[in-house]
């Protein structure tokens, strides 16, 4: 894919004696969302970590808008404009929410035009502006989460299962969320999404890679995967239909 | 998202949990009325209670440094000492060249005597902070007793040092003119020294809130002590600010060092690593990480070993362990916990 924002190729990644990431080869398109897919353990938590510099890769190379960023450290790759939303979501609980936001905004004062299109999409945060962020409940700590990766304009954002443990209303809040966000162009934003709730998937995601045992083993556009139901059953064992 | 899906509301906390969060405030209240209604004079007692604040003051001075260290970095410096007994020597130092203003019965040279040995350090022990961070603190992040260990190798390395460069013997520290001598206030007896160790103490602890609370740099250290790696996801070099604090944390201990060295009036290289049992306590009994706990344990620990050296004299060495212990069994993390223990 010639336009990809990122690529990683022949990524290896050991952590202790594990050998978890085992040539990932990965292409994320400019300007979409990409959505990563794969039983538990199969390396998507592992790979996004290693795209952020928190773990090392051992061999192969990462590429971010056509810079090697395989051996920066994770505050210099965060500088170039990524953003990055981890699974236990990273919140700073003894901070307001109004803190964690503080933090996210590097250029130091938040755009408050930017903050009221937050606050559209995510109006709890409005209400908790000056509580303890780790008074939240925990969808409220994931918009918290997400809101704090959007706060500035980024070229890249990497969420790891954000509807991970949300009641079915917040999970559809936060697919309304992140539509909005892609659908605004002027965003230019591009989103590496691990996810396993496959209607979160399939509504958010342009294009899809599958991992399997540490190796990427399919990667196409959402819409083939979702309408393939064979494909589907080869590739993870499940079907998209029967986990909506 | 719609306002449908999500009804926030903010409640008020109950009672309880007012008095609970609330509840380590009235400690030092507390403690000094206890030890006026066992004391009984009002004379004594108040000597006794400014005695208490003073050294409760410096304790705080030299153990905020290490609530600091090892609430941002997880470090457990067992090193810190040096760096207390390191400052008390440096400023022991200014003040031999200083002869002059500290005889002086100017209080404007005595003060600044006092100031630029006191900067001068704080100087000496940040720079030694940097060069221990760098050379024995760094390579064992992240494993407490590989840091317990060296930490203490650096201690006796410190000592050592200080031994080849000021000699092996304790060496008076004399206070200048204007801190010798006391008060008399309600007809009891104030040191003046003790008066200026409250002053300091008072103005650091409030500088200290003013920057966690207030900057953006304090923003980033209260960040960094609960998830050091967020911090960093978001493009802050942590590992710069592991260090900036460390060095910040060894130049409290050599400012609380010339303030302990001049309470005590003789210093020696292993003035800080004695001291440390009390620093120690002050941290735990504060909350890992804590500079509000951290100050109200200093001045437990000061007002508790004036009280009980003055009622209970045996009972004075062991007094600052049974209050840890009973703070633990009400709070096992601490008054005010920033790093909770797992």
């Amino acid at each position: 894919m010639s336009d990809a924002l990122l690529s990683l190729n022949g990524i290896h990644t050991h952590i202790g004696p594990y050998h978890i990431l085992q040539g990932v080869d990965l292409e994320v398109p400019r300007g979409g969302v990409t959505v990563l897919l794969g039983r538990n353990g199969a390396g998507k938590t592992t790979t996004l970590r290693t795209i952020m510099g928190l773990w090392q890769a051992s061999q192969g190379t990462i590429r971010f808008d056509g810079a090697a960023i395989q051996k920066e450290t994770t505050p210099a790759i965060a500088q170039r404009e990524i953003a990055f939303v981890p699974e236990d979501m990273g919140i700073f609980s003894d901070l307001t929410v109004h803190e964690n936001m503080l933090l996210a905004a590097r250029g130091g004062a938040i755009d408050e035009e930017r903050l009221g299109w937050i606050f559209g999409l995510f109006p709890p945060l409005k209400t908790f502006w000056q509580s303890a962020a780790g008074n939240l409940s925990g969808g409220q700590k994931q918009m918290l989460a997400v809101a704090r990766a959007i706060i500035e304009p980024r070229k890249l954002i990497l969420i790891d299962e954000p509807t991970k443990g949300l009641a079915p209303a917040i999970i559809n809040a936060m697919i309304a969320a992140l539509k909005e966000l892609k659908e605004l162009k002027e965003m230019q934003t591009t989103i590496l999404l691990v996810e396993q709730n496959f209607s979160m998937a399939r509504a958010v995601g342009d294009t899809v890679a599958v991992m399997d045992d540490g190796r990427i083993v399919y990667s196409g556009d959402m819409a083939e995967l979702a309408a393939d139901t064979g494909l589907q059953e080869r590739l993870m064992g499940l079907s998209l239909e029967a986990h909506q | 998202m719609s306002n449908s899906l999500i009804k926030p509301r903010i409640e008020r906390p109950s009672l309880s949990q007012i008095i609970e969060a609330k509840a380590p405030l009235f400690l030092v209240p507390v403690l000094m009325l206890i030890g006026l209604l066992a004391i009984g004079s009002g004379s004594t007692w108040l000597t006794l209670t400014a005695a208490g604040l003073a050294m409760g003051m410096m304790i705080f001075i030299m153990a905020s440094g290490l609530t600091v260290i090892f609430g941002l970095m997880d470090v457990i410096n067992f090193g810190h000492g040096a760096f207390i007994s390191l400052g008390a020597f440096a400023g022991f130092t200014i003040l031999g060249l200083l002869g002059g203003w500290i005889e002086s019965p100017s209080i404007a040279l005595n003060l600044g005597a006092v100031l630029l040995a006191v900067a001068f350090a704080m100087l000496v022990t940040g720079l030694a902070g940097y060069g221990f961070e760098r050379l024995i603190v760094k390579p064992v992040y992240g494993q407490h007793l590989k840091q317990i260990l060296v930490t203490m190798g650096g201690l006796v390395v410190t000592q050592q040092l200080i031994y080849v460069i000021w000699g092996p013997d304790e060496i008076v520290l004399a206070r200048p003119a204007a801190f010798q001598g006391s008060f008399v206030v309600l007809g009891a007896a104030i040191e003046k020294y003790r008066v200026l160790a409250i002053v300091i103490g008072l103005a650091l602890f409030v500088a200290m809130r003013l920057v966690l609370n207030r900057t953006r740099i304090g923003l980033l250290v209260r960040a960094g002590v609960q998830n050091g790696e967020m911090v960093e996801a978001l493009g802050y070099p942590i590992k710069k600010l592991f260090l900036a604090v460390f060095m910040v944390g060894c130049a409290l201990a050599g400012l609380g060092g010339v303030m302990w060295g001049m309470y005590q009036e003789t210093i020696s290289a292993h003035m800080g690593a004695e001291v440390m049992i009390s620093v120690f306590i002050v941290v735990i009994i504060g909350g890992l990480g804590s500079i509000e706990g951290c100050f109200i344990g200093a001045m437990l620990v000061g007002l508790l070993t004036n009280y009980t050296g003055f009622l209970i004299p045996k009972l004075a060495l062991v007094s600052t362990i049974l209050l840890m212990g009973a703070v633990l069994m009400w709070r096992p993390q601490g008054l005010y916990p920033v790093v909770k223990a797992h």
